[in-house]
């Protein structure tokens, strides 16, 4: 049997197939989500093979008026996913595109305490692209580009917009602008943690999120929890794996505990 | 109903093109939140009825009372003993406000941060909609949380007859002194504004008439315990909301009918949410008429609220006057024995209130707890954390929802509660 995860981000639609007789990944795609999602998930579902769909994501109920599947929350979706890549994992931080999530794991798998970020896009993947936006640096790059600069240097607003402008006085001193990038990187890892400390301060720790590809914000994140991340070669699909594998443990009424 | 009551209206000064509007949003919310829902029992026909002529028939009756020359009393608080008023032949309506209105306005007289039950109770007198604000022959306020007892000092020139009962902060002997030197003047000011004297006799009506209003919500709250649930939260808080404006025996007689069929329901296994549906209790701040964002965003998520640990329900509405007393300085003791009881979060410290929520999250069968906290409210704000804390060392799930009345975060809370529905289910 194919199943599939559909999360529908507030970026990005990300899709995982799996096959549940060998539990692996046959098929991921992604694509933008645009300001037509359900024209994006019409066009993205078209073609799959499927037994089973599940969505995810803030357009989940997209999903579910298109093809009538159930629908889990992200914040199940990324538990699921996550324990299923790191078994051993206690605690699950996300930083996706518009929002962050903070997830402790009980010892079953089944989600604990969480929280999510409120009205407001700091701190989020969005605030980095804003910014690496105003340093003319393509997204991928920024991460790297901060690690060369040198620590000690702190921005202090957390709203997009103060903090451009704190960046652009700080450059007007003539502060290399690699410094002010770690800065940046620094102020959304501090408001990450304090979103995951007030969840759970138990490592393992996961990292998901299509911001877990940024190095810099992995290396801090690590420095500060004194503890290694576990990060997927994929983090950005680990909600749509999420939601695949919930599907395979809903249907094979195995692994009750995690899919309940 | 518009041209019905459209002179009534005018005569006690609304602003008639605002006070449509409002009437509007609120036709379209309670179809689309209350008549929507499915099953719902018959008995709930008389409390539709009741909100659709809430601005209407039951404005006219208020009307009519004054007439006769009862006067209308409006409160902000269940510290307020309703008691006093019906024995002064008063008539008492809850003046608390659930919706934005006239933000622009408000916002010139009071801070943004200010909670918007606050802001919404400036917004109904600025923007000149409530019906039954403008009434009110006197309007009682209390010192309770800072937000509330500070914008008194501003809503005083704005309305005709404002009176401040001050509260205890501290359960203590002096605390109580307060609350029985409070009762002693607003008994006088009620005899002044009404010209009645209240005597023991009348005093004991008013008593009987409000423990049985109260007697009716307990016996529905216990109903509530069922599996699977006979009546929805939604349903539920509106009538606590009812309660605050409707005629005292009427209300009681139509809850005690409801419960009849609740009774039968039950028997008959006929519930509104399947059985085995998660079941949540409320807890937190008051939540007043229109304000149904968060019951809705729950039932809606397929979770039944199974009780309310708030002024708008059992805080408010907990344990009964005792009547043994036959002199009115024994009815008055034992009218401050009942209040000083209510475990609101303007006392320092609070312990009782997590005692009822823990015992309300076992008689009713929860199996989670969300806490409502109003943002801006200090109180139950600060309260939250650590009842959050204590009941998740219980091993019971607790959400922490700070919202206030616009629908922004609606997209935000549906996720964070359908999870918590995900995590208790
Ligand atoms: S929460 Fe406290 S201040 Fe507010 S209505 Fe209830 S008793 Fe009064
Ligand atoms: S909700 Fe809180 S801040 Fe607002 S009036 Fe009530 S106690 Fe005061």
């Amino acid at each position: 049997m194919v199943v599939t995860g559909i999360d529908v981000g507030s970026r990005a639609i990300k899709i995982v197939q799996m096959d549940s007789s060998t539990l692996s990944v046959v098929n991921m795609k992604k694509t933008e989500t645009t300001f037509n999602p359900k024209e994006q998930i019409l066009k993205v579902m078209d073609g799959l093979n499927s037994d089973v769909y599940i969505s995810t994501g803030y357009g989940r109920k997209l999903v579910q008026d298109v093809c009538g599947c159930e629908a889990i929350t992200e914040i199940l979706a990324h538990a699921t996913g996550a324990k299923s890549l790191f078994p051993e994992a206690n605690s699950v931080l996300d930083i996706g595109g518009q929002d962050t999530k903070a997830i402790s794991l009980e010892k079953n798998g089944q989600v604990g305490k969480f929280e999510m970020n409120d009205r407001c896009a700091a701190g989020t993947g969005k605030f980095l692209e804003f910014m690496a936006t105003s340093f003319q640096i393509p997204i991928e790059k920024f991460g790297d580009f901060a690690l060369k600069g040198q620590p000690g240097l702190a921005i202090n607003s957390m709203c997009t917009v103060f903090a451009e402008s704190e960046a652009t006085s700080l450059m007007a001193k003539g502060i290399p602008s690699e410094d002010i990038a770690l800065a940046l990187h620094l102020s959304v890892v501090k408001r990450s943690l304090s979103m995951l400390r007030r969840v759970s301060d138990v490592g393992p720790f996961v990292f998901s999120g299509g911001v877990a590809k940024n190095r810099c914000v992995v290396k801090m994140l690590e420095d500060e929890l004194k503890s290694s991340v576990f990060v997927d070669e994929f983090p950005e699909m680990v909600g749509a794996l999420g939601a695949a594998t919930f599907a395979i443990y809903k249907f094979q009424g195995t692994r009750k505990n995690i899919a309940k | 109903m518009s041209q019905q009551y459209e002179s009534m209206w005018r005569e006690l000064g609304l602003d008639l093109t605002a006070h449509d509007a409002l009437l509007k949003v609120l036709a379209q919310g309670y179809h689309d939140i209350f008549l929507s829902q499915a099953n719902r029992p018959t008995g709930m026909d008389y409390f539709n009825f009741v909100v659709s002529e809430v601005h209407g028939l039951r404005i006219q009756e208020l009307m009519d009372a004054k007439r006769q020359g009862r006067k209308v009393v409006g409160s902000y608080c269940v510290f307020v003993p309703e008691e006093i008023v019906l024995a002064a032949d008063g008539v008492c309506v809850g003046l608390c406000a659930g919706a934005d209105f006239a933000t622009d306005e408000v916002e010139k007289l009071l801070p943004r941060n200010t909670c918007a039950l606050i802001k919404s109770a400036f917004g109904f007198k600025l923007g000149k909609v409530c019906p039954y604000l403008e009434a009110a022959d006197m309007i009682v306020g209390e010192n309770t949380c800072d937000g509330k007892k500070k914008s008194y000092e501003l809503l005083g020139p704005l309305v005709k007859n404002l009176y401040v009962m001050d509260l205890p902060q501290v359960k203590s002997e002096k605390g109580r002194e307060v609350l029985r030197s409070e009762y002693w003047r607003f008994k006088e000011e009620m005899e002044l504004l009404s010209g009645v004297k209240i005597d023991a006799e009348r005093l004991k009506k008013g008593i009987d008439a409000v423990n049985a209003k109260r007697e009716a919500v307990h016996r529905l709250s216990r109903l509530r315990n069922s599996d699977p649930a006979p009546i929805s939260g939604l349903d539920s808080l509106l009538i606590n909301q009812i309660y605050f404006y409707d005629d005292p025996a009427r209300f009681t007689s139509s809850v005690h009918k409801l419960c009849d069929e609740i009774e039968e329901r039950i028997a008959a296994r006929n519930g509104v949410f399947p059985e085995g549906a998660p079941r949540i209790l409320l807890s937190g701040c008051p939540m007043a008429v229109p304000n149904w964002k968060l019951p809705w965003i729950i039932e809606s998520s397929g979770a039944v609220i199974v009780g309310e640990e708030s002024c708008i329900g059992e805080r408010g509405t907990r344990n009964l006057v005792e009547t043994t007393s036959e002199s009115i300085e024994g009815m008055i003791e034992a009218l401050v024995d009942r209040y000083f009881d209510i475990n609101c979060a303007i006392y320092t410290p609070n312990p009782g209130r997590l005692d009822d929520i823990k015992a309300m999250k076992s008689e009713y069968g929860a199996d989670g707890v969300i806490h409502y906290g109003l943002q801006f409210c200090q109180p139950y704000q600060i309260e939250s954390i650590p009842v959050e804390k204590t009941l998740e060392q219980m091993s019971v799930p607790t959400l922490r929802v700070d919202t206030d009345y616009s629908m922004e975060d609606v997209g935000q809370l549906k996720t964070r509660i359908e999870a918590f529905i995900e995590r208790i289910k």
